[in-house]
């Protein structure tokens, strides 16, 4: 065990846990988080995504001890119920979930390649979703949100 | 759940168990006044207006049903429902669902059900209705006008003469104390202001900003974490664990042996997780499994329990008159559900009483099996449903509730259990494999006068109901039965037609001691079916069995079509006489422009891409919804690749409660279909499930090319409500499956349609 220290959705947290712990061990149960959830454990699905540094990462096998001091963004951190980010809403305005388990995967993958690539081709944003898992199949209400987020950002 | 109600704080007091809320909060039940239900959960009487409902003095409403919802809009749809027949707006409806301290005892959310359920002149619907004819009779008394001068809206009941009321006023926190009334009207589809309109899923605000409360974010004071250790093969057995092994993990509380159940309890996630990776059991090895390259043949040779359908007593004479007899045989895999959240639940078992925070679709059964588990009596426990992710049937959900409750149980400390991802796929109930052999005779012009069809479909354990925790591997493996075949020979059908799980096609007549309830109209018919044993634990997957009937039914049909050389729309519609199936299959080749002609297409090409268009329809289990699906797919002759390309969908449900929830379940359930169509199933070697992981069980990706996808919403306000989640999926496999005969003159009659198999089609036909 250790006393580690995270910067997450504009906040710092200490949290004491063993250092090889995945960091979304500890946004869930230590920091009580419900943005990225577990889904796989394997860095396969998606849901347990968060940003760091503009980047969509797994936080299933990234080790709290590699985050360091890199600042981590959650989907509860991109915005609130009241006040969404343009991709939230975007997902809002379509409709695009059923279940909703797998929304950090789907969006902030979305937004990691859309915020650096603004005119992403329809391939590319297919290529950056292509390990991301949705078992609802939300997929055509999903891919029109992200649309709207492209076209809204331009 | 931060907030726990306790059964005692419904104990005392008077007042109608009224839940407050914020417009902004529709996360977790916190009921804080005081309710009727003074003892266990099956006292909560569905005879009883108030078990259902409740107003309180500013005219919000509290809404009970034990019909829950996994992602499928069931909790938008009953607010609707309810704010509909109260003349309320739905942010004044407060809806709890599936807890087993509150909600009235509905069984399982599942089957296509919950529609029928609760949104016809039973239950929920009818609940309403009756709340409003007593609120409507109050106002008459209290303000002295006849009732049929009244009028209701937005929860005040107005007289011409300008009095009014308010529903509040009226009966505010207060019983209503009568029963539900089979006569009061519901209010007609052409009055409904709320129902029938594209309501966005409330839940969506909470999912896409990460507030939603899911299952896997229950949190309760002085929770620790659980994990299992499930047996490496099926049917092996403990021979012995050295819990030494795990004695120096940091955070280890206690390793929990029951009969063939292992689990272990730490402080923390990781360390519990660490205990059950590092933990030594021997095990004794399972007796092995049939091999999966002869289990087809394998299944039909096994001993079954029978049941005859429907059998017209003529259908080998017809046959051996017939002008032409054609044979085909079907093969689906088993499929998982896999869900993407593996399965978690938490339990905080104590001395006299427990309470399990879980994702099940069945509240009140899951009560009876942790009682059964625990030993604590049935008014002991409460089950309180907190959603997972979505999970099309019998997942891994129920199980999970289980490991929590046994490990709590030992270690007296609420449990949070996580199921890894493996644990997942070894856990759950998988969607059953089947053989179907179907053979028709036909006449000299093509068309059907005998079908002959004969079904396997394995089965072992299922839902655990209310008498059977075996039949889930957590309560197998802790001492419990499951259930399991009685072979048994058929017997003649008698009293009325049963469906089957759409093992009766829908092209016949279904006659039964002289009553047709089919939906066709060949007359010669027969349709056996045989239950046999399956090797691993089974449960329904969404459109159970009656999937994997139709894409044989559906493929089978279209081989009849091709060889009369009549176009396969038309030719259904030879052999259909039930209107609704008829019109879906009408509107969906409307919509789809379908070009009428035989299959396949003439003079396709022989290498590179090919195009074709294939349909399905289904009755719903005969009368639950019926649906039709025009696919058109690309097949890459090289790579034995397929790519949808269109969907149309036309869909009858009845009156459309929401078409926008709809048109949402239409969608994912036809991608759904095309994901297991393509390339889902299950696979074992000699002793184990190799399919346990998202490398070795294939689903389709977001970053697909997609298909265009169209829903053609036939509403009908007259009829009885039906089930939607079901029927689009059902058609995927056959719909898909007939577009690539049309494109290439190949028919591929296994589930998946993999390109391997794809090109050996391909390959045999050249």
């Amino acid at each position: 065990m250790a006393a580690i220290s995270l910067k997450v959705n504009g906040g710092v947290h200490t949290v004491d846990v063993d250092p090889e712990t995945p960091l979304l061990y500890v946004l869930s149960d230590e920091l009580q988080l419900r943005g990225p959830k577990f889904g796989c454990g394997l860095a396969q699905c998606g849901a347990c995504t968060v940003l760091i540094r503009r980047q969509a990462v797994r936080s299933c096998v990234m080790p709290v001890s590699a985050v360091k001091q890199q600042e981590v963004t959650t989907l509860e951190g991109l915005g609130t119920p009241e006040k969404p980010h343009a991709i939230q809403q975007a997902f809002i305005d379509e409709g695009a979930a059923q279940c909703g388990f797998c929304l950090s995967g789907v969006m902030l993958t979305a937004k990691a390649l859309l915020d650096e690539h603004p005119q992403a081709s329809n391939e590319e944003i297919r290529e950056a979703l292509s390990n991301v898992l949705c078992r609802c199949f939300a997929h055509t209400r999903m891919m029109r949100a992200i649309q709207r987020y492209q076209r809204g950002r331009a | 759940m931060k907030k726990e109600i306790s059964r005692r704080d419904f104990v005392k007091g008077t007042g109608a168990l009224v839940v407050f809320f914020s417009a902004a909060s529709f996360l977790g039940p916190f009921a804080v006044a005081q309710g009727p239900f003074d003892t266990h959960g099956s006292h909560i009487d569905p005879e009883k207006l108030d078990s259902w409902l409740a107003i309180a003095s500013d005219g919000t409403v509290t809404a009970y049903t034990g019909k829950c919802d996994f992602g499928q809009g069931m909790f938008t749809a009953q607010t609707q429902l309810v704010a509909e027949e109260l003349c309320i707006s739905m942010d004044k409806v407060k809806l709890i669902q599936c807890d087993t301290s509150m909600t009235p005892d509905q069984g399982t959310t599942s089957g296509s059900q919950s529609t029928p359920t609760n949104f016809n002149t039973r239950n929920l619907a009818q609940a309403a209705a009756t709340a409003r004819d007593a609120l409507v009779g109050m106002a008459a008394q209290k303000l002295g006008v006849p009732a049929d001068q009244l009028t209701i809206d937005n929860g005040v009941i107005h007289a011409d003469s300008g009095r009014r009321v308010s529903c509040g006023e009226l009966i505010g926190d207060k019983h209503f104390d009568i029963t539900v009334s089979p006569t009061a009207k519901r209010k007609l589809p052409s009055e409904w202001k709320i129902l029938g309109k594209p309501v966005p899923s409330m839940d969506m605000v909470g999912l896409a900003t990460g507030t939603f409360e899911f299952v896997h974010n229950v949190h309760v004071p002085g929770m620790v974490h659980g994990r299992v250790v499930r047996p490496p093969e099926i049917g092996s057995t403990v021979a012995n664990v050295d819990e030494k092994s795990v004695q120096r993990v940091p955070g280890m509380i206690k390793v929990v042996v029951r009969s063939n159940f292992v689990g272990v309890v730490a402080e923390k996630q990781w360390q519990a997780a660490q205990a059950a990776k590092d933990l030594k059991v021997t095990w004794k090895p399972g007796p092995g499994l049939p091999a999966q390259k002869d289990f087809y043949d394998y299944i039909r040779k096994q001993p079954s329990g029978e049941v005859m359908l429907v059998n017209s007593n003529d259908v080998d004479n017809k046959l051996k008159s017939a002008s032409r007899v054609l044979k085909a045989t079907y093969l689906h895999p088993y499929q998982a559900h896999g869900s993407i959240g593996s399965s978690c639940a938490v339990a905080d078992v104590q001395q006299r009483h427990a309470t399990v925070w879980s994702a099940t679709q069945s509240v009140y059964p899951t009560l009876h099996g942790v009682s059964a588990l625990t030993g604590l009596p049935l008014d002991s426990v409460r089950v309180i449903f907190v959603r997972g992710s979505g999970c099309y049937g019998l997942n891994a959900a129920d199980t999970v509730s289980y490991d929590a409750a046994l490990l709590s149980q030992v270690v007296h400390k609420p449990v949070r259990v996580q199921l890894t991802r493996h644990d997942e796929f070894v856990s759950e109930s998988y969607g059953s494999a089947c053989v179907i052999e179907e053979q028709a005779g036909v006449d000299a012009s093509g068309k059907i006068d005998v079908w002959d069809s004969e079904t396997w479909a394995v089965s072992f354990g299922g839902r655990p109901g209310y008498e059977r925790p075996g039949n889930v591997i957590t309560g197998m493996l802790a001492g419990f039965e499951p259930e399991t075949i009685t072979p048994q020979k058929w017997v003649a059908p008698t009293q009325e037609l049963r469906n089957g799980s759409n093992a009766v096609p829908p092209y016949m007549a279904g006659c039964v001691n002289g009553k047709c309830g089919g939906e066709g109209s060949i007359r010669s018919e027969r349709v056996l079916t045989h239950a046999v044993k399956s090797p691993f634990f089974t449960g329904p997957l969404r459109s159970p069995l009656r999937l994997q009937n139709t894409f044989a039914h559906e493929c089978f049909m279209d081989e009849l079509s091709a060889h009369a050389e009549v176009d396969p729309v038309v030719y259904r519609l030879q052999h259909l006489k039930e209107t609704r199936i008829i019109e879906v299959v009408k509107a969906a080749a409307k919509t789809a422009n379908w070009d009428t002609r035989p299959s396949p297409k003439r003079d396709t090409a022989r290498t590179g891409s090919v195009t074709g268009r294939g349909i399905a329809c289904v009755a719903y289990e005969g009368d639950n919804g019926y649906a039709a699906l025009v696919a058109e797919v690309e097949v890459n002759r090289s790579s034995g690749q397929i790519q949808a390309k269109r969907f149309v969908v036309a869909l009858d449900c009845g009156p459309i409660s929401n078409p926008e929830g709809l048109r949402n379940q239409i969608e994912g359930g036809v991608l759904q279909g095309m994901s297991r169509a393509l390339g889902e199933e299950i696979t074992w070697d000699d002793r184990k499930v190799t399919s346990t992981d998202w490398q070795s069980y294939t689903t389709l990706p977001l970053g697909i090319e997609l298909p265009v996808i169209e829903s053609v919403l036939i509403d009908r306000p007259a009829a009885k409500a039906a089930g939607a989640g079901e029927t689009a999926i059902t058609l995927a496999a056959a719909a898909i499956g007939n577009a690539i005969f049309d494109a290439t003159g190949a028919r591929i009659r296994e589930v998946p349609f993999t390109p391997d198999r794809v090109k050996a089609a391909l390959s045999s036909r050249e």
